[in-house]
């Protein structure tokens, strides 16, 4: 899709025009009354404004942001060091991870999605991974963590983290997203914007010791052994199975996490990483690993995490995050700022392997044409994807379709019901529809 | 990167050198039995002694033994004990039904534990309700299908905000109360190791999993797949659902949840959707209507309260393992200089005005933070 309308150099919004009424109000020196002047006489002519040109503002001058220098090009600006760990800029607020009104009832058992249509890239901010806590999150001192091997192995074992770090280390990038990821929808549309759909979903890079090391370093009875269990230093001892083959593939006993230390949040100072595994098992606050012969049925593997299928069953140890993408600009929630070009952007990713292709389809799933993806395309990674898209003005619907490594294909809700049914509550990763409306909005719907 | 490192370089290779090392210890031990004890050799040996150590340790049987509580499905790792429902009545009246309801039936910390389930699926091993829409949510019962999984959870995790200050007994009392909530065992009835796997073969939900799908191993098939036609695929697409009018506004105001430059602005969900096309205007930080430059200054006592960990035990409307916000509020307002009042009451804790439950006190939280919460409650400003 090659665009004729794509307007490079249209004019953009100073920066005063951030402030809300009341704050421009509140601080009216000269230079701003005048700003607001021009602010208020621009919301008289918005359909000029609309129309790509903002100087219609500016009595046909200039743009004051340009005119009017502003304090940071004739003042002081702050020392080196004034922040000692940096913070983003106040201007990102917006970009928070929240919780969904009404899906959990208390804070320390709940979820905060991440605003993942704020992103760029494949690197999820380390301040806004998504999070999940079953019983509240814990700072603990790292000097006192400690990490035991038993059960089928020669020599069981604890190490400290001083042990760990002292081991040779690797660093590998993976998403990780909560089996629940986009539950909300398998009925029918319930939440508003890619943050509430797909944000419990974030991809870092994470440093740490490779498990099958550790095991090795314990003397691990491959004869008997079938799966480990991983276990949680907290409150709730939060308990997974993972199998065996899984384990001594690439999985990975993790302190770092985009260069620093875990977050607290995520699970400081040791986590497990299960490279496209859902969430839930990459166990926070790792304190021991049992090897055993059989799965365990912990909680969170016989009431929850399992997932209810049409004929009264639940499936138990759907593990793997299946191929999956969305579209995270344009999305639910957002406004177009005017017709003409747009970089339809967003993410896609598979717990079998690498992205192999994107699709995007502006006619809610008729025609589709590949997009771009950005390198790197990683195993068990975010893949960021691009297509050049042109909006007329008129109804539009986005989808986005992947395809991984395997030549597993990204089904529709439709697809995924038929088999599946409504109240499997995990693992829907069915295309998502985008609705541009003519009014701008865009919004969260499905399509049949 | 890590598949070259793993290829290059296992344990088995780090046993390898740290064995070398070894060899070279040894040597150097006999040369130290003929050499005089020089200063030099000393600190050579001594560096060599500490690099020749495995990481880690060897984990003494008592240490495995304090971590090890995990209960498998087989009942692997029981500890031999028992508890009776009568014991059991007692242990979730003190510690338990604060959060899950006299019955097991509250909504209001979590989905019910007990419901839905009856004699009939104990016969069957499977839960009907399982199947159609008929029930609003699925309790603990319906689902549970080891009597393991009870037991381990309540033992590691329950009470939430007192995890693993259960004794052995008490948990298989207040495991064999819960069954009997659940109608599963009678009222006199004493659940021990020797008899929980008679029990299993009770559990409604006991036949009611499955692991037959293509979602646990990476090399396991897919049980959905999706389409690979790119042209002219459906003749028809039809909106099957989209979020209700009511709703525009249920997640907060979405345009101060995007960013404020780009191709696109969040919509303005305080206001109806526009019918025709206008240009979106930015609206700053995550408090909707708040300027920018006021954020800083003022925290929000909502958040604080969430950031302490408050609103583990105090629900704003609802009470918990504490009572409501809106009742300590509603018993404070009028009292004189309540702020300050709060403020005392919430650092140093206490218990007996509310209930038995004690309220620990919140030393750890900033005065600043005490003070902005006790601000919020003694205003009543919740929304
Ligand atoms: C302070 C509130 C609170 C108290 C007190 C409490 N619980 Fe819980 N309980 C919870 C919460 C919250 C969860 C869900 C935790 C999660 O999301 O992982 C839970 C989960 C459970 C579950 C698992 C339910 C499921 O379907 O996952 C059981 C069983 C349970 N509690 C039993 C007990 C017992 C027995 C006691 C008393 C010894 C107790 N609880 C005390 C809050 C509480
Ligand atoms: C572990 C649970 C728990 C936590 C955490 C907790 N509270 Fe409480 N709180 C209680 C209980 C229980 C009571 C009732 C005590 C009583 O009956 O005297 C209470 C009582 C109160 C009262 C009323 C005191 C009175 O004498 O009437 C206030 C105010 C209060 N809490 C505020 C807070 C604030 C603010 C925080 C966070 C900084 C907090 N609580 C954290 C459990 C808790």
């Amino acid at each position: 899709m090659k665009s004729s309308k794509f307007s490079i150099g249209r004019l953009q919004k100073a920066p005063e025009f951030f402030l809300s009424r009341e704050a421009l109000d509140l601080h009216g020196d000269d230079r701003r009354s005048f700003l607001r002047k021009a602010f208020l006489a621009a919301s008289g002519v918005a359909g000029a404004a609309a129309s790509g040109s903002l100087l219609a503002q500016t009595d046909s001058v200039g743009d004051p942001a340009i005119l009017n220098l502003p304090a940071h090009s004739t003042g002081l600006g702050a020392p080196v060091a004034a922040k000692g760990y940096g913070t983003p800029s106040k201007f990102e607020e917006n970009l928070q991870r929240r919780e969904s009104p009404g899906l959990t009832r208390v804070g320390a058992a709940s979820v905060s999605f991440a605003p993942l249509q704020g992103f760029f890239g494949i690197i999820t901010p380390s301040g806004l991974h998504f999070e999940r806590h079953h019983q509240g999150f814990w700072d603990i001192d790292p000097t006192q963590h400690r990490f035991m091997i038993n059960g089928l192995v020669k020599n069981p074992k604890v190490y400290t983290m001083d042990d760990l770090m002292r081991l040779p280390s690797m660093s590998r990038m993976h998403f990780i997203e909560c089996g629940a990821n986009t539950g909300m929808e398998w009925g029918n549309v319930a939440v508003p914007t890619v943050q509430y759909t797909h944000g419990m979903l974030s991809c870092c890079e994470y440093t740490g010791v490779p498990l099958k090391w550790l095991l090795d370093d314990c003397g691990i009875d491959l004869k008997k052994a079938k799966y480990i269990l991983a276990e949680g230093a907290d409150g709730s001892g939060m308990t997974r199975t993972i199998n065996l083959k899984n384990a001594l593939d690439d999985v990975m006993v993790a302190y770092g996490m985009n260069g620093e230390m875990l977050r607290p949040e995520n699970g400081y100072p040791l986590r497990l990483v299960v490279p496209g595994v859902q969430g839930v098992s990459w166990i926070k606050y790792l304190r021991r690993i049992e090897v055993g012969d059989m799965p365990y049925d912990s909680k969170d593997e016989n009431l929850h995490y399992t997932d209810l299928m049409p004929d009264g069953k639940h499936r138990q140890y759907t593990s793997i995050q299946e191929v999956k993408s969305v579209i995270t600009t344009p999305s639910g929630g957002q406004v177009l700022l005017d017709k003409g070009f747009y970089n339809v952007t967003g993410i896609a990713w598979s717990g079998r392997g690498k992205i192999r292709r994107v699709e995007v389809s502006a006619d809610g799933g008729k025609n589709w044409k590949d997009a771009r993806l950005e390198t790197p395309v990683l195993d068990k990674c975010l893949t960021r994807f691009n297509m050049d898209w042109t909006w007329n003005g008129s109804d539009a619907i986005l989808q986005s379709r992947a395809t991984d490594s395997t030549g597993h294909v990204q089904p529709t809700m439709t697809q995924l019901r038929a088999k599946r049914g409504t109240r499997s509550i995990y693992h829907n990763n069915a295309i998502q529809s985008w609705l541009v409306g003519a009014n701008g909005e865009v919004s969260n719907v499905q399509v049949a | 990167m890590y598949k070259s490192l793993s290829s290059g370089c296992d344990a088995r290779l780090l046993r390898c050198a740290i064995a070398r090392v070894r060899l070279v210890h040894v040597a150097f031990a006999r040369l130290a039995s003929i050499a005089s004890r020089t200063l030099l050799f000393v600190i050579f040996a001594n560096a060599l002694t500490t690099s020749a150590q495995t990481p880690g340790r060897p984990a003494t049987p008592v240490e495995i033994k304090a971590w090890d509580i995990d209960v498998r499905a087989d009942f692997k790792g029981l500890p031999p004990g028992s508890g009776s429902v009568a014991k059991g009545q007692e242990v979730w009246e003190a510690k338990c039904e604060n959060c899950h309801g006299a019955f097991g039936e509250s909504n209001e910390v979590f989905t019910p534990i007990i419901g839905y389930t009856t004699q009939q699926d104990m016969k069957t091993g499977r839960v009907a309700k399982l199947t159609g829409d008929t029930v609003p949510q699925r309790t603990t019962m319906m689902k549970l299908s080891q009597l393991s999984t009870l037991w381990d959870y309540i033992n590691r995790a329950m009470p939430w905000n007192a995890p693993k200050t259960l004794t052995t007994d008490e948990v298989y009392a207040v495991t064999a109360y819960v069954l009997n909530l659940g109608g599963i065992v009678p009222n006199e009835f004493v659940l021990s190791d020797k008899n929980i796997r008679e029990v299993q073969a009770m559990l409604p939900n006991r036949d009611g999993k499955t692991r037959e799908h293509g979602m646990w191993n990476v090399s396991d098939k897919p049980d959905v797949q999706g389409s690979t036609c790119r042209n002219n695929c459906d003749a028809k697409v039809d909106i099957t659902s989209r979020l209700p009018d009511y709703a525009r506004n249920a997640h907060g105001n979405l345009a101060s949840q995007m960013r404020l430059v780009g191709g696109v602005r969040g919509a303005d969900t305080t206001q109806a959707a526009p019918v025709t096309f206008t240009t979106p205007r930015p609206i700053a930080n995550s408090q909707a209507s708040t300027p920018a430059i006021a954020i800083s200054a003022k925290p929000d006592p909502a958040k604080l309260a969430a950031q302490h960990a408050c609103t583990a035990c105090h629900g704003v409307a609802n009470k918990l393992l504490g009572p409501s916000l809106k009742d300590i509020h509603a018993k404070y307002r009028d009292a004189k200089d309540s702020v300050a009042l709060l403020a005392g009451k919430i650092k140093a804790g206490g218990s007996g005005v509310w209930g038995a439950i004690a309220m620990p006190a919140q030393g750890h939280v900033p005065d600043a933070d005490i003070r902005a919460i006790a601000e919020w409650i003694a205003n009543g400003d919740f929304k």
